[in-house]
């Protein structure tokens, strides 16, 4: 019998199965290299995990980083810490990450070497998908998925059917792995890769800076996505190197693996992207954004909270004023990245410009906390959701747009190009 | 059999609305359960009684991960939810926190306020005034063994201890 052809993502899952070949909609058991909660979604896994009383299968591959009400923003978030934290010292898990020292767990992973390429990773967070920049399978589960695989080292995936997408061209200036991966969910919708991996290919994918990468991998999940993957190169292997705790495994997609459908963009002349409330896929070119005056502005996130993000909107806001009608709160998204930004003066522009900058957390991008939104206010955001209410009072709206526009937002006091304020 | 009256949500529901980030400083299913599907229907915790049934549209449960959505969903007393498709995350956790779930494309035919009828077994959905009947899509037999231990930390447990 000859070769079967596969997708990166069948691939990898064969590997962790113990298989040669495994077929869309087939399900198996893998093993997985890393398990990765938060404070939110942690206390649950703990409660589900000590009813099964084991140890956990290897207290090396789980990652708990309490990024979203950290540092603790009430005593209820203080007391779920604190439970979390606790675990993590009675069980000795070296990959537990302190305010001071953590950063969103998104941006944290890749950076501190956590995640490799060739890896299966399940996070109790739905943007687990964002490693598969590397060229891994990654994937968000629940609490109590989570729980079972820190007994077991693995757990049960139903194999998906791959979706291809293909960027071709030339895109317009400001575009970045933001407006491309905005410009695919508003042609698919949120359910249109529904239980599917996206896979992203072509051209620009491969001119991509490995932080684009991870901001397109990031939102797979609004698309419906199970995963999303891009094919390691030789960027994503400068990246690991030096950085990676343990060895690597490059796979790549068969030239005639088999794909549910594939789209063929051509993103030639593409602007930059709004995604309008109150769904991701509701996407226009920032030219037919109209007059949208704003209240807030967030630059941050496991999607867009990375150093080239950074560098971006201190580009824009560089001997700037922020508008006098806006709060800007920008938040880089790891120690590192912030120790960085000091370094290269980025965050001295900030300042400068009158926005707020905070130590890395969740905060604002769930409504936590750092920047609730009132009733009625608009906020312009770098982040990923923009769902009812996710910023803070159900009749707040969120638009999304990459951190150029964020910050020439941030000044004019409306929606503009990042051309508007040059 | 379960027999309930129809509580009806629209397509895209996600987690942020069936329980909003802001009380996720808690995981008390009870507390929870007071403020499920809040900023979709403000009434609905109030107006929700045990046994009752969520009927919903494409891609329910989209957005966050967190599994406190069905647990608030269960401690709210929703007996089932059958929507038309589920989001992935929302779809395991369903089952791993116990919440029965079906998936059925017609069931948007049904109007708030009615009764239904769901036979969990066999995915028959009836409504009781009226006698339409309605087939959801088979629970697959792997989701079924979790069920039938009674969710995936008791089929685990099961599994560790039969050395499997
Ligand atoms: S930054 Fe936002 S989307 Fe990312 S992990 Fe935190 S809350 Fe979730």
């Amino acid at each position: 019998m000859g070769r079967i052809p596969q997708t990166i993502t069948q691939k990898i899952l064969s590997a962790h199965a113990g298989k040669e070949f495994v077929e869309p909609g087939e399900l198996i058991s893998a093993r997985v290299d890393v398990l990765l909660a938060n404070d939110i979604t942690a206390p649950l896994a703990i409660r589900e995990f000590e009813r099964i009383g084991v140890q956990i299968f290897d207290p090396a591959a789980v990652v708990i980083v309490p990024d979203h009400f950290t540092p603790n923003k009430d005593i209820k978030s203080a007391e779920q810490a604190k439970a979390v934290r606790d675990f993590a010292r009675r069980h000795d898990l070296p990959n537990y990450f302190e305010v001071g020292r953590m950063g969103i767990e998104h941006c944290l992973l890749p950076e501190q070497g956590l995640v490799v390429p060739g890896d299966v990773i399940i996070g109790a967070d739905s943007h687990t998908c964002t490693y598969g920049a590397l060229g891994a399978f990654a994937t968000g589960v629940g609490s109590t998925d989570l729980a079972a695989a820190m007994a077991l080292g693995e757990t049960w995936f139903k194999v998906p059917e791959s979706l291809k997408f293909v960027f071709d061209g030339q895109p317009g200036p400001w575009v970045g792995g933001k407006d491309l991966i905005l410009y695919a969910i508003g042609q698919i919708g949120v359910e249109g890769a529904l239980y599917c991996a996206m896979e992203f290919t072509g051209p620009v994918i491969e001119n991509l800076s490995m932080d684009g990468r991870f901001t397109i991998c990031n939102m797979a999940v609004e698309a419906g996505a199970k995963n999303g993957i891009i094919a390691p190169d030789e960027k994503t292997v400068t990246y690991v190197q030096g950085r990676g705790r343990r060895p690597h495994r490059l796979f790549r997609s068969d030239p005639d693996a088999v794909y549910k459908k594939v789209y063929q963009y051509d993103v030639t002349g593409l602007e930059p992207c709004v995604a309008f409330p109150h769904s991701p896929d509701k996407v226009r070119p920032v030219s037919k954004a109209g007059d949208v005056k704003i209240d807030q502005v967030v630059i941050g996130s496991c999607t867009n909270g990375r150093l080239e993000d950074l560098r971006l909107a201190a580009k824009v806001l560089s001997g700037k004023q922020v508008h006098k009608d806006v709060r800007l709160i920008i938040i880089p998204g790891t120690q590192e990245i912030y120790r960085q930004a000091v370094k290269e003066g980025l965050i001295e522009t900030f300042v400068r410009a009158g926005a707020a900058v905070s130590t890395p957390t969740c905060g604002p991008c769930l409504g936590g906390h750092m920047g609730v939104l009132a009733k009625g206010e608009r906020a312009v955001a770098t982040t990923n959701r923009n769902f009812v209410g996710r910023m803070g009072h159900p009749e707040s709206e969120v638009y999304l747009t990459n951190p150029a526009v964020a910050a020439a937002s941030a000044v004019a006091g409306w929606i503009v190009s990042p051309e508007e304020v040059r | 059999m379960l027999e309930g009256t129809v509580f009806k949500f629209g397509d895209n529901i996600d987690t942020d609305l069936i329980i909003p980030a802001r009380y996720l400083n808690t995981c008390d299913p009870a507390e929870l359960a007071r403020h499920c599907m809040e900023d979709a229907d403000p009434t609905f915790a109030g107006r929700v009684k045990p046994g009752d049934i969520i009927v919903a549209g494409a891609n329910f449960g989209c957005g966050s991960s967190r599994e406190h959505a069905p647990v608030a969903i269960k401690a709210a007393g929703v007996a089932c939810v059958v929507a038309k498709s589920f989001a992935r995350i929302f779809y395991r956790n369903a089952f791993n926190v116990g919440l029965p779930i079906l998936e059925c494309a017609e069931i948007w035919g049904v109007a708030a306020g009615s009764r239904l009828q769901v036979d969990l077994a066999n995915g028959r959905i009836k409504v009781v005034d009226g006698g339409q009947e309605y087939q959801a899509r088979p629970v697959p037999p792997f989701m079924q063994e979790i069920i039938a231990a009674g969710g995936l930390i008791p089929y685990v447990k099961a599994r560790l201890a039969g050395g499997r």
